[in-house]
């Protein structure tokens, strides 16, 4: 089939787009690949999880427009339950233990969207907020979670009962290739009719309303689909450092997400992703400077800033400029 | 001994007392939480920070200037409402046309610089402030024990909020502000000073809370951290009443007090919890809040 003869040129500039768009991933899974032979694979790792982490609630700010300051939830129970399964069931394979902490994170998620849904705005942010709060009680209460000492000890086993997690590098490659599945997953809700119609009722929910769309069975599966995603982060992460502690339940985990993704940039795709390097980066840095007492107020001055001055974030503000300069 | 199904009367009674003082705490928090709310539409994050700069500035004034409890019940407030009126002229102005879950995120902030400034120079440990002389002891009711200061507690803070109820309610300038809360540019197009009065109600709901703060100096220990516990529950408290009425906060603030206390005698266990699940509750039964008018 000459099926280059009929093609108009705005047709031809959707194709350059798509190679280019497709060579751009792949110039990025390329430096995915790579990254562990030239920077600590575990500080890589940490990135990966907590890039997941904001990558899943960005599919909910970002493009729900529904501001969760409850996140911190299902990253804790994603790890707990991960935890406590990997370290009592000796057979237990990795994949699996993830697997489930993931659905736990899921289900958790399918309750607290249910109730959190039912207001609006800040409504919304306070409700998640106080859900998540009631989960930090309960993991301090809850006799598998180790209280204030947390889980330790947890195996990272044989991934498929085969292939050793104990090397770093091993660990790597599972985690990245958790990451972009959790990526991919994203990339196509959002740009799927799904994500259409959350993007339509966060400009204008009573409008997504008389469209005739079921406005709250939208929010809910993103919500649910959020969860998830952050509960596999969680889990992801128990198996690479080995634990899980009520760091990760706290309000301040909370925080510490809706500032990566709002460094990076809110609903654009790899805007997370930068704000997580950045964030995990920063602290890594300060931990080992004079500085290490004022991560908290260093944090909270970034989010003053980004609020202010900055509230398209890296990704935003470098898009703004292409589109400007490019197009 | 009388007993109240199985808890002696005088351990009941205590727990009861201590529940309605944390919600008199509640109440007065999530009062100025309220007032910010109507004219600014943010939700200030900020405002267990203020709470607890209030308690900071009562014990090192004490420390540091000799200022004794009673005045600083006057200049803690007064201190934190000037630091908060700063705080709306230079930043909140700049956003206020912005989506306002960004006042959220920007008063979030504000409250990681406080609490972890003052980590780094107090710890987390917290100090003790002495209770005033004057209000040492206490009085043997027939029932209960009931020690001055608690005592003193609830009735100040009854007091401040049934004078901001009055403020706001039945006076001019509440007039104005309840105007404001309904529609600030046609307060601006009679002539009416919105920017100042902006101010001024941001600058008076944090300094609510500084009271508070105040308040809980001689009876908790002063932690940076002691806003941010509280506010949680306080939001999950405004979730309960909505924010719609001043009444409204006030009463949900005491009622969930003590639910908080009554739980505190038959299943300690979830004290921390209750009012999370109260909350889960209302949200099943009636969405909007007690008190509150969907949005």
């Amino acid at each position: 089939m000459a099926t280059t003869q009929t093609m108009t040129p705005s047709m031809k500039r959707e194709r350059r787009a798509n190679l280019r768009r497709t060579a751009f991933y792949l110039g990025l899974i390329a430096i995915g690949l790579v990254a562990p032979f030239f920077a600590y694979p575990v500080f890589l790792m940490k990135v990966l999880c907590f890039a997941l982490f904001a990558c899943a609630f960005n599919l909910l700010l970002g493009y729900a427009g529904l501001l969760s300051f409850g996140h911190a939830a299902f990253l804790a129970t994603g790890g707990y339950v991960t935890g406590y399964l990997l370290a009592s069931y000796p057979a237990l394979t990795p994949e699996l233990g993830i697997l489930i902490g993931t659905v736990a994170a899921l289900v958790l998620g399918a309750a607290f969207g249910a109730l959190s849904i039912r207001r609006q705005g800040i409504y919304f942010a306070m409700v998640t907020l106080a859900l998540a709060q009631l989960m930090f009680f309960f993991y301090i209460q809850a006799p598998f979670t180790g209280g204030e000492d947390g889980l330790h000890g947890v195996p990272r086993g044989h991934l498929f009962g085969v292939i050793s997690l104990r090397s770093n590098l091993a660990m790597y490659y599972f985690v990245f290739a958790i990451f972009l599945f959790g990526f991919a997953l994203i990339q196509r809700a959002v740009h799927s009719p799904f994500g259409q119609v959350l993007k339509a009722i966060r400009e204008n929910e009573p409008r997504a309303v008389s469209l005739g769309y079921n406005v709250d069975a939208y929010k809910l599966v993103a919500f649910i689909l959020s969860a998830g995603l952050a509960g596999l982060a969680g889990s992801t992460k128990t198996v690479v450092f080995q634990l899980a502690s009520l760091t990760d339940a706290h309000w301040h985990m909370s925080g510490e997400v809706i500032l990566m993704t709002l460094l990076g940039g809110v609903g654009t795709l790899f805007g997370p992703v930068v704000g997580a390097g950045l964030v995990v980066s920063l602290q890594h840095l300060l931990a080992q400077s004079p500085l290490g007492n004022w991560v908290g107020p260093i944090l909270g001055v970034i989010f003053v800033i980004c609020v202010l001055s900055f509230r398209s974030g890296i990704v935003g503000e470098a898009l703004k400029m292409y589109r400007k300069n490019f197009k | 001994m009388t007993m109240i199904f199985g808890v002696p009367l005088a351990v009941f009674m205590g727990q009861l007392l201590l529940g309605l003082i944390n919600g008199a705490f509640y109440a007065l928090l999530s009062l100025g939480l309220a007032v910010i709310f109507g004219l600014l539409k943010i939700v200030n994050f900020a405002h267990g920070a203020m709470y607890m700069l209030g308690a900071f500035a009562t014990l090192l004034g004490m420390r540091y200037l000799g200022i004794n409890y009673w005045a600083a019940l006057l200049l803690a407030p007064l201190f934190v409402g000037l630091l908060g009126m700063l705080i709306e002229r230079v930043l909140l102005r700049r956003i206020g046309h912005l989506d306002h879950l960004y006042g959220l995120l920007l008063t979030f902030g504000l409250a990681l610089i406080f609490e972890g400034t003052l980590v780094n120079f107090f710890g987390v440990s917290g100090a003790r402030y002495p209770t005033p002389e004057a209000l040492q002891g206490g009085y043997q009711t027939g029932f209960m024990f009931l020690p001055k200061y608690r005592a003193w507690v609830l009735l100040a803070a009854l007091v401040v909020c049934f004078a901001t109820w009055y403020i706001i309610e039945r006076t001019r300038l509440g007039a104005y502000l309840r105007a404001g809360t309904e529609n600030p540019a046609l307060m601006q197009a009679f002539g009416v000073n919105v920017p100042l009065l902006v101010t001024l109600t941001y600058g008076f709901g944090v300094a609510l809370a500084a009271f508070a703060g105040v308040l809980a100096a001689p009876l908790y220990p002063v932690s940076p951290t002691m806003g941010s516990n509280l506010l949680i529950v306080v939001f999950a408290v405004v979730v309960i009443g909505g924010m719609g009425s001043i009444l409204g906060a006030i009463v949900t603030g005491l009622a969930m007090g003590l639910i908080e206390g009554l739980t505190k005698v038959y299943y300690p266990e979830a004290a921390n919890t209750v009012i999370f699940l109260v909350m889960i509750l209302v949200l099943l039964l009636r969405p909007a809040g007690l008190f509150g008018k969907e949005a």
